[in-house]
């Protein structure tokens, strides 16, 4: 078994009447890139700034390499944040924010080691702008380099793609991740976007009202969600008496199909999304489904009856 | 149609600050009249006196009163703005107990002073009640206790602008700091107060520039013996009945007020952060 960066024991958080994080437990191995998904609310942020040290847990413990850290102060705790907002120091250029770090925790070889991190972003041409003359996603770079720069033992990072438009959000996705690998420095990201989750993690943990529903890798969670909330939330899904199916493993047909499980229905729209066509359809039991269909198949038109048809294997089923 | 907004402004710029300083700059390059007032002929005469060391000395003393409540402004303000700041809902309350010695006057406030102060006042009554000194304190009429009037009344002055920076200061910061080693003195020293800079420097042009003018405070709390620059030429006008001069010494006081402003304004981190 690997060494465990980070655990969480029965972690409660508390604020005046209202309980943030619920008993949570996680253990993280080192090296791995771990995210913390849930909808606003759910703790994960909570739970990422009691690991940071600016909040203090009501109740449990945190272990780092093994070493209860409640108590210790940020300075203190061998874990670097990258913030939403990013934080960078405004009056400092981008190098001196590299450096910031390294010269508040004493170390030596200072300048150099800051260009080596600048150089890892990218960003190394542009060490002496200020942050209000560097874009969103510079921005985001040097904050990446300032943390990384301290070599930390676990690199909290708070919805660090929130603030970027879509389209750089999905190139910082893969470089994160490739990041990540490079350094070998445990990640733990949080995230209310399924899809980020999904595709940067090793194993992701799925919060809801202050609880981890699910700590799995993103075959896992996507495809044997443990709980009702973790399948809503990860994708669509259409609920079919108890077996709930994805609506791209929905499939549609003019004719009943033998020897699988189907159920009558009548189209309500088609739209078309470019990739893929979306058909909604009204049960005839009562009920809606999206089935996610090839463009190229039939084309149905509205009020249509249709069968829709799954494999039993693409099932999702809950123990009651 | 925009342009006629500045229109009252412009007048009244007009009238009673471009016409009035015109006023001063002829009075003070001509002739004291025998019982005030001026007369010809054209002369620098009153520029040339104000060379001399006495009124040097008093220019530097001006200033350097000025430069003191300044910095004990800072000193003052700052933790108090940062406190301020840091303090939730309560920000609104304590700003108003900042403000609160807005309420009376100036001049009352000053006075007041007095009554504390005196050989007979509230501190030296207090003192020589408890036995802990036997003849009173001589507090008043001193360089202290002008620097004191001068402090108690800018204070307020000091404290808004520095205020209105931290509020301004993203909280995330300073935990950014923490997170990256920095112990609440180092983020004060190296993040806190580098960020607020623009603060420092719109405070202390508050406090600095009606320092250097002041004439109620070192009049009433400094007697005949803590003299300013605004005392100098108040007198100059009244007892002395010398306008001429007394012209010359408020044109200087402008153009010291205008060069350090410019200075503040020029400086890098007023360029670089406002």
């Amino acid at each position: 078994m690997r060494e465990s960066v980070l655990e969480l024991r029965q972690v409660v958080k508390d604020f005046s009447g209202h309980r943030a994080v619920d008993h949570v437990c996680l253990t993280l191995e080192r090296g791995g890139f771990y995210s913390l998904l849930g909808p606003s609310g759910c703790g994960k942020t909570t739970t990422l700034r009691m690991i940071g040290g600016f909040e203090q847990p009501s109740a449990g413990e945190i272990l780092l390499n093994g070493v209860a850290v409640n108590g210790l102060k940020p300075w203190q705790r061998d874990v670097s944040t990258v913030f939403q907002s990013y934080a960078l120091f405004p009056h400092l250029d981008a190098l001196r924010n590299v450096e910031f770090g390294l010269r508040e925790r004493g170390i030596e070889d200072r300048e150099r080691r800051a260009l080596r991190a600048l150089e890892l972003v990218q960003l190394s041409d542009k060490r002496d702008r200020r942050p209000a003359q560097l874009s969103g996603g510079e921005k985001q770079r040097v904050a990446l380099a300032r943390s990384l720069v301290l070599e930390p033992q676990l690199l909290l990072l708070d919805e660090p793609l929130a603030a970027l438009d879509p389209g750089l959000r999905k190139q910082m996705r893969a470089e994160l991740k490739a990041m990540q690998r490079k350094t070998g420095i445990t990640f733990l990201f949080v995230t209310h976007d399924r899809e980020e989750a999904l595709s940067m993690s090793d194993k992701l943990a799925v919060m809801n009202q202050g609880r981890i529903e699910q700590f799995g890798t993103p075959q896992d969670v996507y495809l044997r969600p443990a709980t009702p909330f973790v399948a809503g939330f990860l994708g669509a899904i259409n609920w079919f008496g108890k077996a709930g199916v994805r609506p791209e493993s929905t499939r549609v047909a003019r004719e009943m199909p033998e020897g699988m499980p189907c159920l009558r229905a009548a189209v309500e729209s088609s739209l078309f999304l470019g990739n893929c066509v979306h058909l909604n359809a009204a049960l005839d039991g009562g009920g809606r489904a999206i089935a996610e269909i090839p463009r190229d198949s039939n084309h149905f038109q509205e009020g249509e009856i249709v069968w829709l048809h799954w494999t039993p294997s693409d099932e999702v089923r809950f123990e009651p | 149609m925009r342009k006629w907004f500045l229109l009252p402004a412009r007048v009244w710029m007009a009238l009673f600050f471009a016409c009035p300083l015109a006023i001063v700059c002829a009075y003070s390059f001509l002739t004291r009249g025998d019982y005030g007032g001026v007369e010809q002929p054209w002369t620098i005469e009153s520029f040339t006196r104000l060379a001399d060391p006495l009124y040097l000395a008093i220019l530097w003393r001006s200033i350097w009163i000025a430069a003191l409540s300044t910095a004990l402004c800072a000193l003052l303000g700052f933790p108090l703005a940062l406190f301020i700041s840091r303090s939730g809902r309560r920000k609104n309350l304590y700003l108003q107990l900042v403000l609160l010695p807005f309420w009376t006057s100036f001049l009352v406030r000053t006075y007041a002073w007095l009554f504390i102060l005196r050989d007979t006042g509230l501190v030296n009554t207090v003192l020589t009640g408890l036995h802990l000194i036997s003849r009173p304190l001589q507090l008043l009429y001193n360089d202290g206790a002008v620097l004191l009037g001068l402090v108690y009344n800018f204070l307020p002055f000091f404290v808004l602008p520095m205020y209105a920076t931290l509020e301004r200061l993203d909280p995330a910061l300073l935990e950014a700091a923490a997170d990256l080693g920095a112990r609440p003195f180092a983020t004060l020293w190296r993040v806190v107060i580098p960020i607020s800079a623009p603060g420092f420097v719109a405070g202390s042009m508050l406090v600095f520039i009606p320092c250097l003018g002041a004439y109620l405070t070192p009049d009433l709390l400094g007697g005949g013996k803590s003299v300013m620059l605004g005392n100098l030429i108040q007198n100059q006008f009244t007892t002395a009945r010398d306008w001429p001069f007394g012209s010359a010494a408020s044109l200087v006081l402008m153009l010291a007020s205008a060069l350090i402003l410019s200075g503040l304004m020029r400086s890098r981190v007023a360029r670089e952060l406002m």
